[in-house]
């Protein structure tokens, strides 16, 4: 079933087809259209959950890892400042291994106080040991959500998942996005089901207990290694994905690096901006491709550094700076393909919702690039 | 959780059973006091029971029978409960 939706209401339509039981939420621009329209389905009966109106996304987060720990599906959406502000309970409910999915509508954190679109409020989280997928598209939007809690509830995982779109780029651009029939996500999703639940007093378990200099370092670990999983889990996932919709994911897509002897690396809707500059240039005769990360974390570093194998010299394109020190995505690719002998430069682009421009793909592709694309003025050596 | 476990080994999230879980006799926290109880004045309303901390209350079914002292810190909590005198705290036994 084909539709004319934002990425906003496309996700909102997967949340209503995986029918969570609980949604603990705070509206915050760009996040809001996903929250509104989920909201208006369960309003109209389309389904049957509890959305609980909290008071912040302090207590959103906080909400939600109550209702995943107890044996309820839970999902939330939020943006920029509200991911900072649930930042602490984000890293609790990784640690606590609360499977909650949350679709993250990415704007530029705060300041200026700004409400388009970059990254910055999802690397905030970087390390917060949740899975970050990124989506293209609405149509990308969607699947990703109704692949997350498959990775989510995973026993080998048991993690938040959060599902990132641009900020008005994708959750308020409408665009054709093919929709599952409902029974078909609700299959594919199955039943939820937690090792131990905190309500289960037949079996009454101690949840987040206090850890000290000799167990939190393996606490830590188990963690990492429960974040490394969630690869091959998105990839089985992924499969079964593809046999009910013909659409293949992966934690990432080669566009046309075949014989590429130049490539960019991106993540986000600027990836399909960048296919068409591609398409354009290998019409020209130009060997250039583009290596899209759908997967931010885990950071798929071994495809990553194949996928580039042949390829003389790389460009990443960051929508999050790191003052003082090297961008996120960046610093991933270098060391990915550390040793390769790839020649690696990195530029920031489109801080706060400024756009990048074909033209400036282009500039970037051809080069001298500077390491800071679309900034007015001067031009920096990268 | 006893002897120290190796990461793989340990359930995620270190979530603790009863099973796994050590229970020192903190009992032996007491500095004292120690609860007695009149059993011809209680009335049975396990008021002592809920508000124990540490669960030192002991029941026959929902019958009151009197106090686990391995896990008693005589907080005096029972005591200032208890609606009809019937506990009271008093000095400990020392051996």
């Amino acid at each position: 079933m084909r539709e004319l939706l934002t990425g906003g209401e496309a996700v909102a339509h997967a949340m209503r087809q995986i029918g969570p039981d609980v949604v603990p939420v705070y509206p915050i621009t760009p996040q809001t259209p996903i929250i509104q329209t989920f909201a208006k389905f369960v309003a109209n009966g389309q389904a049957h959950t509890e959305v609980v109106n909290v008071e912040s996304e302090h207590s959103a987060m906080s909400a939600a890892i109550g209702a995943a720990l107890s044996g309820a599906r839970t999902m939330t959406a939020t943006s920029s400042q509200g991911l900072a502000l649930m930042a602490e309970i984000v890293y609790i409910a990784a640690s606590m291994r609360a499977p909650i999915v949350m679709a993250v509508g990415n704007r530029a954190l705060s300041g200026p106080i700004n409400i388009h679109c970059d990254h910055s409020d999802s690397m905030l989280v970087r390390d917060s040991g949740v899975v970050q997928l990124f989506a293209e598209n609405a149509q990308e939007a969607y699947d990703l959500t109704v692949l997350a809690p498959r990775i989510a509830e995973h026993p080998d995982v048991l993690l938040p998942v959060l599902v990132c779109q641009d900020g008005f780029t994708i959750t308020h651009s409408a665009e054709p996005v093919e929709l599952l029939p409902d029974d078909s996500v609700r299959t594919f999703v199955g039943e939820y089901r937690i090792p131990h639940s905190v309500l289960d007093v037949r079996e009454p378990t101690t949840q987040g207990p206090f850890a000290m200099p000799d167990y939190y370092f393996e606490l830590r670990r188990q963690q990492a290694a429960a974040l490394r999983a969630a690869s091959r889990v998105f990839a089985e996932a992924a499969d079964e994905f593809a046999l009910l919709t013909g659409r293949l994911y992966s934690d990432l897509e080669e566009y046309r690096l075949e014989g590429a002897s130049r490539a960019l690396v991106a993540l986000g809707s600027t990836a399909g901006t960048i296919k068409d500059v591609i398409d354009e240039l290998r019409s020209a005769g130009m060997p250039v491709g583009l290596l899209k990360l759908v997967s931010f974390r885990p950071f798929p570093s071994s495809a990553v550094a194949s996928a580039l194998a042949d390829v003389d010299s790389v460009t990443v394109l960051d929508r999050a700076d790191s003052p003082g020190g090297t961008p996120a995505l960046h610093a991933e690719l270098a060391a990915a393909l550390y040793g390769g002998g790839v020649d690696l430069t990195g530029a920031v682009y489109g801080l706060g919702g400024r756009d990048l421009h074909p033209a400036d793909i282009r500039a970037i592709v051809t080069g001298p690039s500077s390491a800071y694309v679309g900034l007015r003025g001067e031009s920096c050596p990268v | 959780m006893g002897e120290l476990t190796r990461w793989e080994q340990l359930p995620a999230a270190g979530v603790v059973t009863p099973d796994d879980a050590p229970q020192p006799r903190t009992g032996s926290w007491r500095t004292g006091l120690m609860p007695s109880v009149d059993v011809t004045q209680c009335v049975n309303c396990l008021l002592c029971w809920l508000y124990c901390p540490d669960s030192a209350v002991t029941l026959e079914g929902t019958t009151f029978t009197g106090f686990d002292l391995d896990f008693c810190k005589g907080c005096e909590i029972c005591a200032e409960v208890c609606p009809t005198g019937a506990i009271v705290m008093v000095e400990e036994d020392t051996p």
